[in-house]
């Protein structure tokens, strides 16, 4: 008794943290779609409040679910030895886990401009982007013309190679994770370029969207991570 | 210089064989205004000028497509070449008026190759649904057999040695202002029971089974 309100005390916290759930003590962590930390509108004009709640509520949401009834499909056929259905459900694993790790990364890459959004990166990001890129326009330009030229969904990132110790700028495809293009890669920023992210607002000019993406995008997010990955 | 003008005009924005608002209210106007009008229109254009100056220029279309697919590693000019052909087959795979059951040796086939019209049905349906990103689900024909293709992108049956008979773009573009909150199933369902031009299906069977005998 007592170590189960221990263990439920430990797991409230921890909830809040990670916004996954423990389903018994031998179940699976599933997943629960984060709130924003800021209202569907606050990015207007650069992204509609429109958007932001379909992307969010729509999109974002699918992801979830149906990223946890894989893994409570992939959980069952583990323990059957069911090797056939483990390997099968991979693509609805990678495409559903990938679409929740990347949308909830994206959604902390965006701020209203009332709370730092577009503000240039200080500090240690800050003179890494100039090093590597010459400036933060060259970075911007970088990615707004990789992000314009993707084929089809996908995403366009600034990471950092830990290994090799430099900042990179590459696109994924659909919702493939950063890792996927290196094991030592780790997220920045990431624009999502799928159709839905902006479609309802700038049709098929996705150019435009690149454009005022950059208003909202949250430096000072960016700037966290980099400067804990580089420790 | 007028050599090169009759060239590059083998790469035509055809217009969809009815007006843009015809196919109402399954797709709006609105749809075809931005799905023909700048989309089709975009890859269109890009792909002229992508091959101007080049071998391929003046290359019929097909040609292209199968060039550039370079067995899945992908030559610059693929994506603009299959999805200029590609949206003018998906114009020509729908009608005002169209959708539900075909009729006479196309419903035959479907049953002999599915068990049931509804049996294929389910399959395109399925196909369309779980097309991961953009892409486009096919009814195809190949060795003698129809068969449900689902690809990414830009990829079509040509490239994969069979005939295609129907499509549906399910890139998000194809849907997303006609069907919001990204109801692509209700968006699947609506091409099937009402926009579907089983003729068109037809002829493109007999084509395909002419170029196979």
């Amino acid at each position: 008794m007592a170590i189960r309100s221990v263990l439920s005390r430990r797991t409230l916290s921890s909830l809040k943290e990670s916004s996954s759930k423990l389903l018994g003590l031998r179940g699976i962590q599933t997943f629960t779609l984060p709130d924003l930390p800021y209202d569907y509108s606050a990015l207007e004009p650069a992204i509609s409040g429109e958007i932001m709640q379909i992307h969010h509520q729509k999109h974002h949401q699918t992801y979830v679910t149906n990223y946890n009834n894989a893994l409570e499909q992939l959980d069952q056929a583990v323990n059957k030895g069911d090797a056939s259905t483990v390997v099968k459900l991979h693509s609805a694993i990678k495409f559903n886990g990938g679409g929740h790790v990347n949308h909830s990364i994206f959604w902390k890459n965006l701020a209203p401009v009332n709370q730092g959004g577009g503000e240039p990166p200080k500090g240690a990001l800050g003179g890494a982007i100039d090093t590597h890129f010459g400036s933060l326009e060259g970075l911007v330009k970088k990615m707004s013309a990789e992000g314009a030229a993707l084929q089809g969904s996908g995403w366009v990132w600034l990471g950092l190679d830990k290994e090799l110790k430099k900042l990179v700028v590459d696109t994924t495809a659909n919702q493939d994770p950063l890792v996927t293009k290196g094991g030592s890669l780790v997220p920045l920023v990431g624009i999502d370029v799928w159709e839905h992210a902006y479609y309802l607002q700038y049709k098929n000019v996705r150019p435009d969207y690149l454009k005022n993406v950059w208003k909202v995008i949250n430096w000072k997010y960016a700037s966290e991570v980099y400067e804990s990955e580089c420790k | 210089m007028a050599a090169s003008a009759a060239v590059t005009a083998n790469y035509v924005l055809k217009p969809p064989p009815y007006p843009l608002d015809a196919l109402e209210p399954h797709m709006s106007k609105q749809t075809l205004e931005f799905h023909w009008g700048k989309h089709h229109r975009a890859y269109v254009d890009n792909l002229k000028k992508q091959v101007l100056g080049s071998e391929l220029e003046g290359k019929p279309l097909e040609h292209i497509i199968q060039n550039t697919y370079n067995n899945g590693d992908l030559l610059p000019p693929f994506n603009n070449a299959a999805q200029a052909w590609n949206h003018e087959f998906f114009w020509e795979s729908m009608k005002p008026g169209g959708g539900g059951k075909p009729s006479g040796e196309l419903l035959a086939l479907l049953e002999r190759d599915f068990t049931s019209y509804e049996k294929f049905y389910d399959e395109f349906n399925a196909a369309a649904a779980t097309q991961f990103g953009a892409g486009w689900a096919w009814l195809a024909y190949a060795d003698n057999k129809l068969k449900v293709v689902k690809t990414p992108n830009a990829v079509n049956p040509l490239v994969l040695g069979s005939f295609p008979l129907l499509t549906i773009d399910v890139w998000e573009h194809a849907y997303y202002l006609d069907f919001q909150q990204n109801r692509r199933p209700d968006y699947i369902k609506t091409f099937m029971n009402n926009l579907v031009s089983w003729e068109a299906v037809s002829s493109r069977l007999e084509a395909a089974k002419a170029a196979s005998s």
